[in-house]
């Protein structure tokens, strides 16, 4: 009796098989994953256990206010093709870009989904969701707020992947015209796990997920909802850069002899060190670079309102608004009221000479 | 709010609100004191005021005597080192630097990161010493008030804070740099009404010593 392999009903194991994985190179992907979460080599088996027998878990994928630069990242995830051949495991039943289907035929997809895996299927968001107005953002008549409340409701875990959809974004930045909210403002009752970026790292995704897929729960997340694994250490504390800070060598602009040499970017705005996110160790387009070392600061992309943090080029150490302006409107008032207050002291002294008085500075304004 | 809001507040709202309350309280502090003027002295001068003033200015700058050095051999070697340091450590740091050129619109060359470094830990160290000091000495003890104690903290908490933050310890870095700026802005909000305008006015004193000096026709 030979087994039915259509797609549906695939483990994990057997899907990639038939894609003629080799069980050399699935091993090595599930060693890779071990390390990139630090945990220790004698997990591998168990991963490989665990993703070996993964039912393709139903994975809705939920596209809201964003630019659709999260979707671009993880189709450019080119590590290793087992990274997308992971994605056609997983049953995507619902993806704006990436699903042939579209219309009613589409929304039908999602609502089978729904129903067919109540309470197992994962969550996708990317974008965020405005509260101004809810008809700034709809997909197929039915506002952002509601299709998410609605489809976070039979959802095992939510994944918010962007920092749109994690913190806001760049719809939520000054003058937020739409009410830009993140997931989490919205959903509080299933957990959450924020993949923040702008976009995310590819392999900070699959890591994530395989997590979900090993180990059936959601990995250790830190104040703002991230995993730790990927997002406990600052860029600044693994920045290859780093000597060249602590030396006090800095670029001064973009073509300069210390840009060149490779020195530390914090003059030009780096907010490296109020950032964290795994851009300095595991880098992007497969390990290739990342933007400090292409020579362009870190924008401190991964960090809710990094678009309200005074501006990309201007350094931490530099107030985020124009203050000499308020400095000077400050010294001219202050020079009036010292005018207004000696003008009254001298009155009181004169009176008290009249008087034939003596009048100490005690008795004078303070 | 989260870390990263309080660092974006103390950036900028909570900058804006100190540089206002620092600027406008030296200026109507050093206004009130100029403004109130001078007795007419009717006696004729017999020296230079201004001379004599900016000498004396310039003049006690430098260590004193070998006698007022020998009695407070502790407070004037101290106060050198921790003046010093906290001239190297705002004025020659690049960062710092960067700040000042930002709102003044000019900046200088910085020293390298590590000098600073070593600058601040001495100062860090004098202040410590200081504090003891003024513990400790039966007299200082019984002349120190609140407001000694208060700007000595708010003069060392910056030192410190600013050490941990550049050098990553204390927890989180972003919360640790957060909490430097906003140390640096609980210093420029007390600054005018406290005697850390000595600052300013220790120009004023001097001036004034030699001013009345000169003008008898004496040394000052």
């Amino acid at each position: 009796m030979t087994k039915d392999l259509s797609r549906q009903d695939r483990t994990l194991g057997e899907a990639l098989r038939g894609q003629g994985i080799s069980r050399r190179s699935f091993l090595k992907f599930c060693a890779a994953t071990a390390s990139m979460m630090a945990l220790p080599p004698a997990m591998i088996p168990t991963i490989a256990q665990a993703l070996e027998k993964a039912k393709k878990p139903s994975v809705i994928w939920l596209s809201f206010q964003e630019c659709t630069g999260c979707t671009e990242s993880l189709t450019r995830a080119q590590a290793a093709t087992i990274e997308n051949l992971i994605f056609d495991a997983i049953s995507l039943d619902y993806h704006h870009t990436l699903q042939a289907a579209s219309g009613h035929a589409a929304e039908a997809a999602r609502e089978a989904a729904m129903k067919e895996h109540d309470g197992q299927y994962l969550l996708v968001v990317d974008g965020s969701i405005p509260l101004g107005n809810p008809g700034y953002s709809t997909i197929a008549g039915i506002s952002n707020v509601d299709m998410l409340t609605d489809t976070a409701k039979g959802a095992a875990a939510i994944i918010s992947v962007g920092s749109c959809a994690a913190f806001g974004g760049i719809a939520n930045a000054k003058p937020d015209p739409t009410g830009a909210v993140a997931v989490s403002a919205i959903i509080k009752d299933k957990p959450i796990i924020n993949v923040p970026g702008c976009p995310p790292i590819p392999g900070v995704l699959t890591g994530v997920l395989t997590h979900f897929l090993t180990f059936g729960a959601i990995p250790e997340l830190d104040h703002l909802g991230r995993p730790v694994a990927f997002f406990g250490q600052s860029i600044h504390d693994r920045c290859y850069r780093r000597p060249f800070y602590d030396r006090g060598l800095f670029a001064e602009t973009f073509d300069d002899e210390g840009a060149r040499q490779g020195w530390c970017l914090f003059k030009l705005g780096c907010k490296g060190p109020s950032t964290y996110n795994a851009c300095a160790t595991m880098k992007w387009n497969g390990g290739v670079s990342f933007p400090i070392e292409a020579g362009h600061p870190c924008i401190g992309c991964s960090e809710p309102h990094f678009w309200d943090g005074g501006g990309f080029y201007k350094a931490l150490s530099m107030p985020t608004g124009n203050v000499s302006e308020n400095a000077v409107y400050a010294a001219a008032g202050a020079a009036v009221g010292a005018v207004a207050v000696s003008a009254l002291n001298r009155a009181k002294k004169k009176k008290a000479t009249e008087a034939h008085e003596e009048v100490t500075v005690d008795d004078l304004t303070k | 709010m989260n870390e990263i809001e309080f660092l974006s507040w103390v950036r900028g709202p909570g900058f804006q609100i100190a540089t206002v309350i620092f600027v406008a309280g030296i200026i109507i502090r050093l206004g009130e004191t100029l403004l109130l003027g001078r007795k007419a002295n009717l006696a004729e001068a017999k020296g230079s005021e201004m001379s004599s003033g900016l000498r004396t200015v310039a003049a006690r700058m430098l260590p004193p005597d070998r006698e007022t050095f020998k009695r407070s051999t502790f407070t004037i070697v101290a106060g050198y080192i921790f003046h010093i340091g906290l001239f190297v450590t705002i004025f020659l740091y690049a960062p710092h630097i960067l700040l000042i050129k930002d709102v003044i619109g000019f900046g200088w060359p910085a020293l390298p990161s590590q000098i600073v470094d070593a600058f601040t830990v001495v100062s860090l160290i004098a202040l410590l010493a200081i504090l003891l000091h003024r513990l400790t000495d039966k007299v200082l003890r019984h002349l120190s008030g609140p407001e000694d104690y208060i700007v000595w903290f708010v003069t060392i908490a910056p030192l410190l804070t600013g050490y941990l933050a550049f050098h990553r310890l204390g927890g989180s870095p972003v919360m640790m740099l957060a909490i430097h700026i906003l140390s640096v802005e609980l210093l420029m909000v007390l600054f005018p009404f406290t005697k850390l305008m000595h600052t300013f006015t220790l120009f004023l004193a001097r001036w004034y010593n030699g001013a009345i000096s000169g003008y008898r026709g004496v040394e000052s």
